[in-house]
């Protein structure tokens, strides 16, 4: 690690230590300001997270300073940039506990990490009357791309339902399973309803046949501490903008074994060997899934939010978070009308519901108005609002940074919708 | 609040409540469906149309309080008029929706449609606002589907097909 990015290690909350909202809330510029004349509250974390300076600054410093390009230059500025790149990608192992940096393949989000999947992967080994099999719960990126897969190849799209908690009936996944499963593709935690999923026994069932295990990990790593080595999944994708991090940063995690095996994904330069019209020759991971110039700040972003995130005491930043989620809860259920979407036992601070007769969306105008920011819409998960039997859903996610002052705010809120509107 | 309150004013609540036109069309002879995706509105509108006139005319679909209470008051004001008169309509509303058009100092053809004068201040609720009247239109025009989110971000007037 290069010496000047000492500043950026020093934490806020010393571990073991209360956890201390209003010096956290220090961190993240963005949240100081008004909206409509009144405080923002900033409860759309689950569409993406704030930054904190430090990610800011680190960006900023690699600008004014380092900014050239990776992989290539003999020259002084490309080395500190591919020095600091690299480095990003060292601290996203740690972060995952990877046995291997190069098994982390920098990606925008996890859109592209599982559209990288299904091309390098699911292209290559899957076959007419294969099946692959998702969730009820997933999120558009991971449920299109196999749909695309699936009618290009052939092969049957599977899905394990859930209950009307929004919980995962794993006995109908045991009876998907068969010899035709090429791949299991699921969430670690609902973006919509908040379901953390048992993504570490869903594997291993997956792994008693032999069927590799995707899983997306774009709400699980802002709440959860990740192994991907303890969960034993095959590949985990998450993005860097809910965690954080700037917007364009990501990382695919691969098994090695199974990321030498793929064909790469985009074709182009850094990701190739040697090149003559008859035949092209590709380079060895991760460099095989990167072509061209990747978003080298944002990677570098990503890692200084790592960087940010080892230096608070995590488990109080859960435990907070965890915390707001019951409060806010019990908060909301008590306003007549309320209906939470999404009851499961095992919830990350994820919460979706809707008012009797208020489309979400006037409840969004109305929240805005309040200063309240949430997420109104299908949340890219059309099928679970049609298992739930709404045309959208309103949503509020919590991260460590926000309180109970602000839940309280948002209950006002929504008692001044059902004023409006009810 | 008074922005709010001039948005979901009473007259759009109780439209938004009380739907008029609400349901299929028997002796429909034109229509088509209108979405937009991200907030969930999803519309039906059911035209009968006779020598380049709007006989009849219901909607049908789910929506927030303004697409809704939009739909229903659209359909009191374009039935009876002719294709050129609903242009003319659907062209001043949506510069009104817009902010283009003041209709205390402007001369329209809006009647009780500029109680939706409120959306000018709520750029995102547009195309909410606008959903049922392109649905309209396309339905007047033979096609089958449209979506105010297809129009593009800028959403100008002067780009849209009226």
């Amino acid at each position: 690690m290069i010496a000047t990015e000492k500043t950026i290690e020093e934490g806020t909350a010393a571990p073991g230590a209360a956890w201390d909202v209003a010096s956290v809330r220090e961190d993240f510029p963005v949240l100081g300001q008004t909206v409509n004349g009144k405080p923002l509250v900033y409860l759309d974390n689950a569409a993406s997270s704030q930054v904190p300076r430090i990610v800011i600054e680190r960006g900023s410093k690699y600008l004014r300073e380092e900014h050239s390009n990776i992989h290539r230059g003999v020259h002084y500025l490309s080395q500190r940039a591919t020095s600091a790149y690299e480095g990003a990608r060292e601290k996203v192992r740690r972060f995952l506990n990877a046995r291997e940096a190069r098994e982390c393949i920098f990606v925008r989000g996890v859109t592209e990490g599982v559209n990288l999947v299904m091309h390098g992967y699911g292209r290559k080994f899957v076959n007419e009357g294969d099946e692959i099999i998702v969730s009820e719960m997933e999120h558009h990126s991971n449920l299109v791309p196999w749909q695309m897969l699936c009618e290009e190849k052939g092969a049957r799209l599977r899905v394990i339902p859930m209950n009307d908690r929004g919980e995962l009936i794993l006995e109908e996944f045991d009876a998907l399973l068969n010899e035709r499963t090429k791949l299991v593709c699921v969430g670690h935690v609902s973006n919509s309803l908040g379901t953390v999923n048992p993504v570490k026994e869903i594997t291993a069932r997956a792994h008693k046949q032999g069927v590799p295990v995707l899983v997306d990990g774009a709400q699980g790593a802002p709440h959860l501490k990740v192994d991907v080595q303890d969960l034993g999944c095959d590949f985990y994708a998450v993005s860097g903008h809910k965690m954080f991090a700037p917007t364009g940063s990501g990382v695919l995690y691969g098994r090695a074994e199974l990321l030498e095996k793929m064909n790469p994904f985009l074709g182009g330069g850094s990701m190739i060997r040697t090149v003559t019209f008859e035949r092209s020759t590709y380079a060895a991971i991760p460099d095989k899934f990167e072509a061209g110039t990747p978003a080298i700040a944002s990677a570098i972003g990503l890692g200084a939010a790592i960087d940010y995130l080892n230096g608070i005491d995590r488990e109080a930043a859960h435990a907070h978070e965890r915390e707001l989620l019951r409060y806010a809860t019990e908060k909301l259920s008590a306003v007549e009308g309320v209906r939470i979407i999404g009851t499961a036992r095992e919830k990350a601070s994820v919460l979706g519901f809707v008012i009797e007769g208020i489309h979400p969306h006037d409840i969004g105008t109305i929240l805005d108005h309040e200063g309240v920011a949430i997420r109104a819409g299908h949340h890219c998960a059309q099928p679970v609002m049609q298992h739930f039997n709404v045309p959208a859903t309103a949503r509020a996610s919590f991260a460590f940074y926000n309180t109970k002052e602000e839940v309280d705010i948002l209950i006002e809120a929504v008692g001044k919708v059902v004023e409006v509107l009810g | 609040m008074s922005s709010l309150l001039e948005l979901y004013n009473e007259q759009i609540r109780e439209h938004e409540k009380k739907p008029r036109n609400f349901g299929k069309l028997a002796t429909a002879n034109r229509s088509a469906e209108g979405h937009n995706t991200t907030c969930g509105d999803h519309f039906f509108v059911y035209l009968n149309v006779e020598e380049g006139v709007i006989k009849e005319i219901s909607f049908e679909g789910e929506g927030c309080a303004i697409a809704k209470a939009s739909a229903s008051m659209m359909t009191r004001s374009v039935k009876g008029k002719s294709r050129g008169e609903v242009e003319t309509i659907f062209n001043e509303f949506h510069r009104m929706v817009l902010g283009e058009l003041d209709t205390e100092t402007t001369p329209h053809h809006l009647g009780h449609l500029t109680v939706f004068s409120g959306v000018r201040k709520f750029p995102v609720r547009v195309k909410c606002a606008s959903l049922s009247w392109h649905t309209m239109h396309a339905a007047l025009e033979g096609e089958e589907t449209t979506s105010t989110e297809d129009l593009g971000p800028a959403l100008n007037a002067e780009e849209l097909p009226v």
